[in-house]
C-alpha cells in the first residue's frame, strides 16, 4: 500500500493535498486497490460550494459505485476531465493523474489523519 | 476481509489463496472474486482463454427406468430430445409461476442424468426434486461434494486443451458431455458455458481438482473470477438465478421463454396464470452505471426495475437487463441512478455475440 507522507487522510479512504488555498482530491491507493477496475467517475459540478464530510463524487468499479467524501469545504474550481475518457487512471495514478477535484479552501475536515494514522485504519478494515 | 471461516470452500479455496485471489462470500461460499482484475480476466476470456473454479455448484444423479418421466415432468423443456452425450438448459419451476431454480441437464446415459444446479440452491433444488420423485422409479443423490467443476472458457480453449487430453475435441460440438483424459486425469467434458465464448465446463472428482487446476494454469490457461463471470454472462445476455429468476419472478417474461415447450409438466399451470405484465429487455446506457433495484422510469412514472447492470468490458458502455412493463417498451425510458434520470436506449440482448469463428 502506497501512503504518501505529504498527503492527509479521511478515514473513508480519501486523500487531500493542500498546496496555498487549493485542496487537491483523489482516493487512496488502497481504496483504488479495493475498489479493483474503476469504469465511471461522476465530479461534482465546478462552482459547487461543498461541505467537508458531504459526499460529492462517485467513483464506480464493475462491481460497485462509492461516495467519495470531501475532505474539505470550499468551492470547486476544477475537476479532473481526463477521467471522463480515462476512468482507469485512478488505479493507475492515485495520487497524480488520477486526482479527482479541487477546492478553494475554506476549511479541512475536522477529522484528518496523518500517513500512519490512515494506514493503520486501512489495514484494519 | 471477511470472516470466511463459517464459509463452506471449494477443493481449490488454498489454490486461490496462493494465485492471491481477492475472496469474498458468494451464496455461503469463500469464493474468488478476481485474481489479477475483473477487465483483465474478462478479456482473457473474449481474446484466449481462462478457467474458472465453479466447483460450488451442485450435482444431482437422476438415475433409474423412471429418469426421464421424472425429469420430463419436474421440467419445461423437453428432455425426451436429450439423447446420451449431450445437454440441455432446463429449469424447476414451482407451483406459484416462479422457478425453484435454473438448471442444466447432461444425459450420461440412457436412464442415467447428472443435474447442474446453482450453488445457492442446493438444498432447496434437491428437496424439491426429492419431493416430486414420488411414484416414480429413479433414484436422486446429491453429488455435489464429490465433484470439483473447472470452467474452461475462451475461443482459444479447444486449441489449448487438445494436446493434453486422449480425445479430438473438434468432434464434441456445442453441448456434448463425454469422458476423457485430461493431464492424464479421467474427466468428464461438457462443451458448455456461461460466458457467450466457445469453451469446455470440466467435471473431476474433488480429490483430483488442484491437480487438474495447476495443470490448467502451466498450460498458460489463467485464472478467473467471479466478477469476470458476470460481466461476461451479462455481455451475453445470460439470466442469473437471483436476479433475473427467483421463486416469484414468471420465467415466461424473459427471452427464455422458448424453454417452455408444450407439453405437462410441475408448475405449468402456475406459470401461465402468473401475471405477464413486464419483459426482461436489454437496456444501454451513456455514462452512469445502472445496478441491480435502480428503477427505470417512463417520465416520472416507475415502469420497472434493473435484474442486473454493469460496465460492459469489451462494449465499454453501461449495460443492463430489466424488467419493464410491457404497455411502456415503446416509450422513452430512462434508470433512476442516484436520485437522476440518466437516459436508456433499449438493445438487443445478446449485448455481445461473439465474432463467427
Amino acid at each position: 500500500m502506497n501512503t504518501p507522507q505529504n498527503l492527509r487522510y479521511l478515514k473513508s479512504h480519501e486523500w487531500v493535498r493542500v498546496d496555498g488555498n487549493i485542496a487537491t482530491v483523489g482516493i487512496t491507493d488502497f481504496a483504488q486497490d479495493q475498489l479493483g477496475d474503476v469504469v465511471y467517475v461522476e465530479l461534482p459540478q465546478v462552482g459547487r460550494t461543498v461541505s467537508a464530510g458531504e459526499s460529492v463524487a462517485v467513483v464506480e468499479s464493475v462491481k460497485t459505485a462509492s461516495d467519495i467524501y470531501s475532505p474539505a469545504s470550499g468551492t470547486v474550481i476544477e475537476v479532473n476531465d481526463d477521467l471522463e475518457g480515462s476512468p482507469e487512471r485512478v488505479n493507475e495514478s492515485p495520487y497524480e493523474g488520477g486526482w479527482l477535484f479541487k477546492v478553494e479552501l475554506g476549511d479541512l475536515h475536522a477529522d484528518l489523519l496523518d500517513a500512519a494514522a490512515y494506514e493503520a485504519i486501512a489495514q484494519d478494515s | 476481509m471477511t470472516d470466511q471461516s463459517a464459509l463452506q470452500k471449494t477443493p481449490l479455496y488454498p489454490a486461490h489463496l496462493e494465485a492471491n485471489a481477492r475472496m469474498v462470500e458468494f451464496g455461503g461460499w469463500a469464493m474468488p472474486v478476481q485474481y489479477e482484475g475483473v477487465i483483465k480476466e474478462h478479456q482473457a476470456v473474449r481474446e484466449r482463454a481462462a478457467v474458472f473454479d465453479v466447483s460450488h455448484m451442485g450435482e444431482f444423479r437422476v438415475k433409474g427406468p423412471g429418469a426421464l418421466d421424472f425429469l420430463q415432468y419436474a421440467t419445461p423443456n423437453d428432455v425426451s430430445k436429450l439423447k446420451p452425450g449431450r445437454a440441455q438448459y432446463n429449469m424447476l419451476p414451482n407451483d406459484r409461476g416462479g422457478l425453484v431454480d435454473d438448471i442444466y441437464i447432461y444425459c450420461l446415459a440412457p436412464h442415467e442424468y447428472l443435474v447442474v444446479v446453482n450453488a445457492s440452491n442446493i438444498g432447496k433444488d434437491f428437496a424439491h426434486l426429492e419431493q416430486l420423485r414420488a411414484g416414480f422409479d429413479v433414484t436422486l443423490s446429491d453429488e455435489s461434494g464429490a465433484w470439483a467443476l473447472l470452467a474452461v472458457q475462451g475461443p482459444q480453449t479447444e486449441a489449448l486443451l487438445q494436446p493434453h487430453t486422449d480425445l479430438d475435441l473438434s468432434h464434441h460440438k456445442k453441448n456434448a458431455v463425454f469422458f476423457a483424459q485430461l493431464f492424464g486425469m479421467p474427466v468428464m467434458m461438457a462443451r458448455t458455458g456461461y460466458t457467450g465464448e466457445d469453451g469446455f465446463e470440466v467435471f473431476v472428482e474433488a480429490a483430483l481438482a488442484e491437480r487438474l487446476w495447476k495443470a490448467l494454469l502451466s498450460a498458460g490457461i489463467p485464472p478467473a473470477g467471479l466478477g469476470a463471470r458476470d460481466t461476461l454472462r451479462l455481455e451475453a445476455g445470460f439470466p442469473l438465478y437471483g436476479h433475473e429468476f427467483s421463486d416469484d419472478l414468471n420465467p415466461l417474461q424473459s427471452h427464455y421463454g422458448w424453454v417452455f415447450k408444450d407439453k405437462p409438466h410441475f408448475g405449468r399451470e402456475a406459470l401461465q396464470a402468473a401475471p405477464n405484465t413486464r419483459e426482461l429487455v436489454g437496456l444501454r446506457l451513456e455514462k452512469a452505471i445502472a445496478r441491480e433495484g435502480a428503477p427505470v422510469l417512463s417520465g416520472e412514472r416507475v415502469v420497472g426495475v434493473v435484474t442486473s447492470g454493469t460496465s460492459s468490458p469489451t462494449l465499454k458502455y453501461p449495460i443492463a437487463l430489466a424488467y419493464v412493463d410491457r404497455d411502456a417498451l415503446h416509450l422513452g425510458l430512462s434508470v433512476e441512478i442516484r436520485g437522476k434520470p440518466h437516459s436508456a436506449e433499449r438493445v438487443s440482448v445478446p449485448f455481445y455475440r461473439p465474432p463467427t469463428r
